[in-house]
Order: C-alpha cells, then structure tokens, then sequence
C-alpha cells in the first residue's frame, strides 16, 4: 500500500504543493523539447522526400558542429565560418547523393538504413581525424543568463533556442508551401515515379533535400554545442530524437516539434517527480518507453499518415 | 567438376529431406568441423584463440538469432544488447545462486530468461511494423542496461558494479573463471554454437520457420492463409532472444570472464545488426561470414600500420579505424546489398559448370 501511495500519490501531491516549481518543470520541459525537435526535423525532411531512414543525421549535427568551432578556433569570424559551414553541408549531401545514395537506388530500406549508418560512423571518424577530438566550447554570442519569470527561473538561452526553432520552422514551412522547389519536393514525397514523370529532377532535389536537412543540422549542432560544448556526444542525441520521431510520425514536421514538445516535457516531470523512486538516470529509457507506450494505440505516430494496408 | 550433384539419386524421403542434400556439402561441413574441433585449437595459439575464435563464435550465436527474428520473419529489432544482457546476467545470478547446477542448465536457463523479456518486448510488433518497431525495440535496449545499471541485486551488490564469471568444471576440466585454458573455452564455445546452429537451421526448414517467412513476406496475406500472427511474431522473438540470450551469457562466461552493462550497449546492436546485414538476411552460413567479416575487421585495420610499419597516434589511429569501417560498410553495401550468402550462392553456381561454361 505504501508502495502504491508512493507511485500514484505523492508526485501528485508534490506538484499541487508547489505549482511554482512544477512550472518551471513543464517549461523547462518544453524549451529542451525545442531542442529535441531541431534534430528530429533533420529525420523527417529526409525520411520524407526519399524515404531513407538517416541515422546519420545525429552525425551531421556533430560534423557541422566540429567544422563551424573549428574555423572559429582558427579565427575565422562568426559569419564567414557559417557560411563556409553551410557550403561544407551542401559539399556532403552532393557527395553523398553521388556515392551512397545513387548506387544504392531501389535496394529495400533496411539496407540504406544500414548505409546511413555506415555515414555516420565514417563522418564521427572524419570529423575527429580532421578536428581533434576535444571538448571544444562554442560561442556564437547567445545569451545565456538566468532570469526570473513570473516566480520560475529560466534560461536567456533556452529562449533564445525556442525563438530559433520557431523561426526555422516557418521558414521551412514557407520554402515547403511557397517556393517551386518546396513543391517539387512535396512531389517527390508523395510519390518518386509520378514526380520523375512529371520532369522532376530526382537526383537534384535529393541533394537540395539532404543539405537542408545539412543546414537543420548545423542549427541543431550551434544550439548543442553552445549549451554542452562541441564533443562526441552531440553524435548520440540522434537517439534523443528517434523517440520524438516516432511519437510525432515520420512524415511530418508538425509532429517533429509536438513530439518534441511531448518528450521534453514527459521527460522531465518523469526525472524530477519519479525518477528519485527508482534511483535517477530514467531519461535515457523513459522516452522510449512514453512512444513506445504511445504507439501500442496508435502506430503511426501523433500526425502520421494513416497506414492502409491490402493485400 | 568438382561440386556436381549429377548421379546423386534421391531413392527414399529421408535423403530427399536431408539438410545437405549434396554430398559435396556433406564433406564440405565435415571438414570444416573437424577443422573447427581439431586443427583450430591445435594450431591456434592463446591470443588468436580467446581474441578471435571465441568472439567470432559468440557473435555468429548472436547474429544466427538476429537472422532468426530479421531475416527469417522481418521484424527489425535494434534491442540485440539488451537481449543478450539479460543473458548474461541471468546466467551469473543462476550460477552464483546454484554452484551445483551444470553450466548446460545454466545457459539454457539464462536463454529462457532473455525468451521471456523477448516475448515482452515482442508484443508492439503486433501493432507497429518496419522502422517505429525498430526504434520501439531500442526501448528495450536502453530500459534493460539501466536496469542492470541500477538494480544492485543483478550483480549482488558488489561495490564495482561488474559481473564475473564464478569458476565451474565440467567433465573434469575448468570451463570459465581465470584457471580455464583458452581451449577449453574455446571448445565449450564452439559446441554449443554448432549444435544450436543445427537447431537454427532445421527451425527455418520446418512448419515454424515457414510461418515467419510467410509473415515476413506479407502479414496480412500470411493470417488470411490461416497463421497466426500473434503467434508467429511471439514464437520468433522468444526463439531470437533465446540465441541472443545464450551469447550474452558465454560471453560472460567463455569470452570476457567480468563485464559491466557497457559491454552489452547499443553498439553491440548495431555491430549484430552489421552481421546480418553483411553476411545476408536469411542464411544461417550468412550469419557466420558476416560475424566473421565484422569481428575481423577491427583487428585487422588495428594491425595494419604495424605491418607496414607506420607508426601513428593511439586516438588518430583509432578514427581512421572507425572512417574506414564505415566506408567499408557502404563499399560492401553497393558491392552486394544481399550480403556474403549470395555471394556463396554465387560461386557455387559458377562452380557447377566450372571448368566447361557451357
């Protein structure tokens, strides 16, 4: 019985006790959530215009991280070092259009799935022979004091983090709706033979679509690698958002911020409130478990495509 | 010439049904085991026999299990670490519990005891299917190694949080802990794979193995047909897990002697998954190729420089090992996306005709 009031009572009674502090939980939840679906959105943009699976984007993160603080190591102003960044991305989707993905073409997904994993290991190897492989401290010039809001103390930074995220989300939305590019890639997503028949050029929007998904990552990798410092980790919260992914369904951008959303919170009221009655370090499973949970009652994610099968 | 099966009549059901139905590969399995259980630890000396024979063979276990569940009856799993953890670990607490209990028993138990928590986290794979599975599944890989992280019992609240293999003998000799010969080891090891890849190989020939290749090809066409996807899909998680489960035990045991939970992590999943992938999706022989490949290839890129007497740093050194991996993978994939199986397949074909072509 007490065993059961421990579980099923007192978080609860926790939180009405101090509603303050449960605030600032739940938004502090929500700006990591931010975070979580900057690098889900790199998953989804991929995993929608050509179906591959891209393990390698926690990968990309972490290149494009090494790359940027690596030129600003060497002096290279702020800028200048994001642009040179950016062209490096785009230099890597043609290469990898050219070399993975062309001779892969029509093999089942499980097999890209295993090329792109086959892309991370050769990037983490390649960004750590080209940079070294130290804790490198980035600062792009964001903010990061604590202030009071309203009786919770928060980050300048996380704000900032959410801003960013908002903003690349509307643009993104605007190039997907609005630019003859965003329809072509649309196009391709629904269906790859209808879209070649119509004179889309498969090859070019996969490169467009993978140095996007470069730039996301390279946003991603600033956020992260200002807030922890740029290191070999940054290549494993690719595992952070595969359970943002599919809480939120692979196809959709939407879901990638609202399953992101989902996860920071979750994850942090789960650490704080019951964590302490199972010995702490829950977040590395618990959403695993709340998408796996999740999806027993609907498999194809929060905003997926309905899945209809025949035979 | 030499690999015919011209003048080879079948003249019962028994030989018509046989698992090598060619005698040129009854031969060829009898000299490879004798190679195996004779000339390999006769020959072999400590080093190549417990850093390479013995991981080889623990990891064709796992991958065999792997193909079970992946290739045989398509459901993608990435909780293969996990699997093996519960293994291995409830191989220690049932010989730390029973010092009587043969060590047979002992790894049939530890096997059970990761079909179990298969089955478990088999159950989404009713529901969802191809990538929300796998990453499903990696629920599991995570779940278990924080809970053998965190839960002091599973390694009998030692202050150093490692297992280790207590010491057992069998048939008179010393099979596990620090006074058991590599040899030893190294045969334990290898008699329990070649029988349990035995019983793999005839699983996939019989009614089970042919559910899940239904499965496997079209669910919903399988369960009009009349099988039962509940089943099928349970039946080939347990029996994956169960092998998975067995490997994560000798690898306590045979192979490493005292682990932590890093030892079961997610790269040992994908380094399983690896296996599967190279050695071919659904081919027992695949699964030992492809273990072979993927064990070797770590020690060979280690050695090189040595060989060719470049000296490099420890750290750059072991990047460019894991550059070279990875191109090695995607170089492999484009060569031959269907893996070593084919090929095998292929050189035994062009054998058929060898010499004359036509």
């Amino acid at each position: 019985m007490d065993v059961l009031l421990t579980i099923f009572v007192d978080p609860f009674l926790d939180m009405f006790s101090d509603p303050v502090f449960f605030m600032e939980v739940v938004v502090t939840g929500l700006l990591t959530g931010v975070m979580y679906s900057l690098v889900a959105l790199g998953f989804v943009l991929i995993f929608k215009a050509s179906g591959v699976f891209n393990f390698a984007q926690g990968a990309m993160v972490l290149f494009a991280a090494l790359t940027l603080v690596g030129l600003m190591e060497r002096g290279v102003p702020v800028w200048v070092a994001l642009i040179i960044t950016a062209g490096v991305m785009t230099i890597l989707a043609v290469l990898i259009e050219r070399l993975v993905l062309r001779p892969l073409v029509n093999q089942p997904d499980i097999i890209l799935f295993m090329a792109t994993i086959g892309i991370t290991f050769f990037l983490e190897g390649f960004g750590e022979t080209v940079w070294g492989s130290d804790i490198h401290p980035l600062d792009v010039g964001i903010p990061a004091e604590s202030f009071d809001f309203a009786g919770m103390l928060l980050n300048e930074f996380d704000v900032y983090a959410a801003i960013i995220g908002a903003v690349m989300v509307a643009t993104l939305a605007i190039f997907f709706q609005k630019t003859a590019i965003g329809r072509a890639l649309r196009a391709v997503a629904d269906d790859h033979q209808a879209a070649l028949s119509v004179g889309i050029p498969l090859k070019t929007i996969w490169i467009v679509v993978w140095s996007v998904a470069g730039f996301v990552g390279l946003v991603a990798g600033i956020m992260w690698g200002s807030k922890s410092g740029v290191q070999f980790s940054l290549s494993l919260i690719a595992l952070k958002a595969l359970p943002v992914l599919i809480l939120g369904g692979f196809t959709s951008i939407p879901g990638a911020i609202v399953g992101g959303l989902i996860i920071g919170v979750g994850e942090k009221i789960a650490e704080i409130y019951w964590g302490p009655l199972v010995g702490g370090a829950i977040e590395n499973w618990f959403a695993f478990m709340l998408a796996l949970v999740f999806l027993l009652f609907r498999p194809q994610g929060l905003f997926g495509e309905k899945i209809i099968e025949r035979v | 010439m030499l690999y015919r099966e011209a003048g080879q009549f079948k003249s019962n059901y028994a030989s018509d049904q046989a698992i090598f139905p060619i005698a040129q590969d009854r031969w060829f399995m009898a000299v490879a085991l004798l190679v195996a259980f004779v000339v390999i630890p006769t020959v072999f000396d400590e080093y190549m026999l417990q850093a390479v024979m013995i991981p080889f063979l623990i990891f064709a276990l796992a991958t065999i299990g792997l193909n079970l569940l992946l290739g045989y009856c398509g459901q993608l799993s990435l909780g293969t670490g996990g699997f093996m953890a519960v293994g291995g670990y409830s191989a220690y607490k049932f010989a730390i519990a029973f010092p009587e209990m043969n060590m047979i028993v002992v790894f049939a138990l530890s096997g059970l005891c990761a079909a179990f928590v298969g089955i478990m986290f088999g159950v989404p794979s009713l529901r969802i299917k191809g990538f929300y599975l796998a990453v499903a599944t990696l629920a599991a890989q995570f779940f278990l190694q924080w809970l053998f992280n965190k839960v002091a019992w599973f390694y009998n609240y030692n202050s150093s949080g490692t297992i280790t293999a207590p010491p057992r003998e069998m048939f008179g000799y010393m099979i596990t802990g620090p006074e058991a010969t590599a040899e030893v080891r190294y045969i334990l090891t290898l008699s329990i794979v070649v029988v349990m890849a035995l019983v793999a190989k005839n699983l996939v020939r019989g009614h089970i193995g042919r559910s899940w290749m239904a499965i496997r090809d079209m669910d919903i066409a399988a369960e009009i047909i009349g099988i039962r996807p509940m089943q099928t899909k349970l039946s080939a998680f347990a029996i994956s897990s169960f092998y998975c489960g067995v490997a994560g035990a000798l690898m306590v045991f045979t192979w490493l002697g005292s682990v932590e939970t890093e030892a079961f992590s997610i790269n040992e999943s994908f380094q399983v998954l690896f296996m599967v992938i190279i050695g071919g999706l659904g081919s027992i022989l695949g699964s030992f190729l492809g273990a072979a490949f993927i064990t070797s290839v770590p020690i060979l890129l280690t050695n090189l420089p040595q060989a060719f007497g470049l000296e490099m740093a420890i750290d750059l050194q072991k990047h460019f090992e894991v550059m070279i991996f990875g191109s090695l993978i995607i170089f492999f994939l484009i060569v031959e996306p269907l893996g070593f199986a084919r090929l095998w397949q292929i050189t035994k074909e062009k054998l058929r005709l060898w010499p004359f072509p036509y």
